[in-house]
């Protein structure tokens, strides 16, 4: 069979959103994970932060093993020791993990807020819990947020494991169906180029995103 | 003794104590992969830094092909997943006869892979030594290597450490990707020593537990840099 002929073969309109349904299954897995990250990751870091306390300590040791232990650890760990289904088993092994990256990244946020902003907020009697939820949370969002996006996009890289561990069906799962049936040379390097490119497309508009709100937006204040 | 028999989590179930005597026996087996995770760490580190200080250098050149060739590499390395560089290698290649052993794509793929990351660490601690350094070495005769390595990085490198030194621990993260391809790293033996005798609980938690002694003081030093910087810089 010749290249155009097995390009011919490949490049079905079945087979193009066959491809493209995986793109959108890493795409929600990412997002749902990153964006429960975001939330669980703000706690872990106001925790941190204080003072003292159990919750301190709670959280420091949380952040500390899931960030020195690597991603691929935590999949096979909720996906073997926990036997859950592949969809639920993706998000929670990412969110636990992403959960202690971003808990760092916000309280590098919130250390970067400075000590004026909340003794002015005290001034004008606002609680602790007011200044941290309209005071220094909104400004530390926006100097964290270039790094969050960065984040995002180690998740949708992270989540190619997800097919080699869980069998989920995401962008590169997708792909290598393709490729049992498609197994010519010349479709399995397209379809490693396809996936490749729509990778890249994704991530590089995100982190063009994130350097550029870095220089124009994140240093506001 | 008597007290811990009649706990019956410990007797059976994922938890049971058995399975943790299991691991004991098999401890060499985890103690040569992970000297395996080592070796690989420090293969890909060696290649990374050769191609992150290469391309670092380049991309702090006035030369626009250079710059062009530097970011090209660095934003399609950092922007596609690790795994489908390691899978094209491990799967792909083998159709046009390149067959490479997996210690070797391993090497290969997150050196590559974390060179990209370090030459951006390069490039921005390149950045950050005044110009004045440059111009006055220049003055002095120095060709632009010879500026690059005697006056410009040696000053740059107080401040690249720390970024570096967590890039050394994503690194050795990411070698636990070739597991993935049957690399007898931690995970894979991880994985597999369990998969047989279902020993998961200890099997991971003691994968976990390897992983983390080896990342743990190496991000832990690179903090306590980071704030002696902090210090040091800010007046």
């Amino acid at each position: 069979m010749d290249f155009s002929q097995q390009m011919q073969q490949l490049f079905t309109f079945n087979n193009m959103k066959f491809l493209f349904s995986g793109l959108l299954t890493t795409l929600y897995i990412s997002g749902v994970a990153i964006f429960l990250s975001m939330i669980f990751g703000t706690l872990l870091a106001i925790f941190r932060n204080m003072q003292k306390g159990i919750l301190k300590i709670l959280a420091t040791i949380y952040i500390e093993i899931v960030r020195n232990v690597p991603n691929l650890l935590w999949i096979f760990i909720i996906f073997l020791v926990f036997r859950l289904k592949s969809t639920p088993a993706g998000i929670i092994s990412f969110t636990l993990f992403t959960t202690a990256a971003l808990a760092e990244i916000v309280r590098g946020g919130l250390n970067g807020v400075s000590d004026g902003q909340k003794e002015a907020a005290r001034s004008q009697g606002l609680k602790e819990s007011q200044i941290m939820l309209y005071i220094t949370l909104p400004q530390a969002f926006r100097s964290m947020l270039p790094a969050i996006i960065s984040q995002f996009v180690t998740v949708i890289k992270d989540t190619s494991f997800l097919w080699s561990v869980l069998a989920l069906q995401e962008f590169l799962g997708k792909a290598n169906i393709l490729m049992g049936r498609y197994a010519q040379t010349g479709q399995v390097f397209m379809l490693y180029g396809l996936v490749a490119i729509g990778y890249f497309i994704i991530n590089f508009a995100l982190s063009s995103l994130s350097r550029w709100l870095s220089r124009n937006w994140a240093k506001a204040y | 003794m008597l007290y811990l028999s009649t706990i019956s989590w410990l007797q059976e179930g994922p938890f049971a104590l058995y399975r943790w005597n299991s691991l004991k026996e098999d401890l060499p087996l985890f103690f040569h992969a992970f000297l395996y995770t080592i070796g690989i760490s420090l293969g890909a580190l060696a290649l990374a830094f050769v191609l992150g200080i290469f391309f670092g250098i380049l991309s702090a050149t006035k030369n626009k092909g250079a710059v062009f060739l530097s970011r090209i590499y660095v934003e399609f390395f950092q922007n596609t997943p690790l795994l489908i560089q390691i899978f094209f290698i491990y799967y792909g290649l083998p159709l046009i006869n390149i067959v490479l052993p997996v210690y070797l794509i391993g090497i290969l793929c997150v050196g590559i892979y974390h060179g990209a990351y370090i030459a951006e660490v390069v490039r921005s601690g390149i950045g950050s030594v005044p110009r004045g350094q440059s111009e006055a070495a220049a003055s002095q005769g120095f060709s632009y290597w010879e500026t690059m390595f005697y006056v410009v990085l040696p000053q740059a490198w107080r401040m690249m450490l720390p970024p570096l030194t967590n890039q050394l621990v994503n690194l050795i993260k990411n070698t636990s990707t070739i597991a993935i391809i049957s690399g007898a790293d931690i995970m894979f033996t991880a994985n597999s020593w369990s998969s047989m005798n279902l020993n998961y609980v200890p099997a991971f938690a003691f994968a976990g537990i390897l992983y983390f002694i080896l990342c743990f003081p190496l991000a832990k030093w690179a903090r306590h840099m980071e704030e002696k910087n902090k210090k040091a810089y800010s007046r």
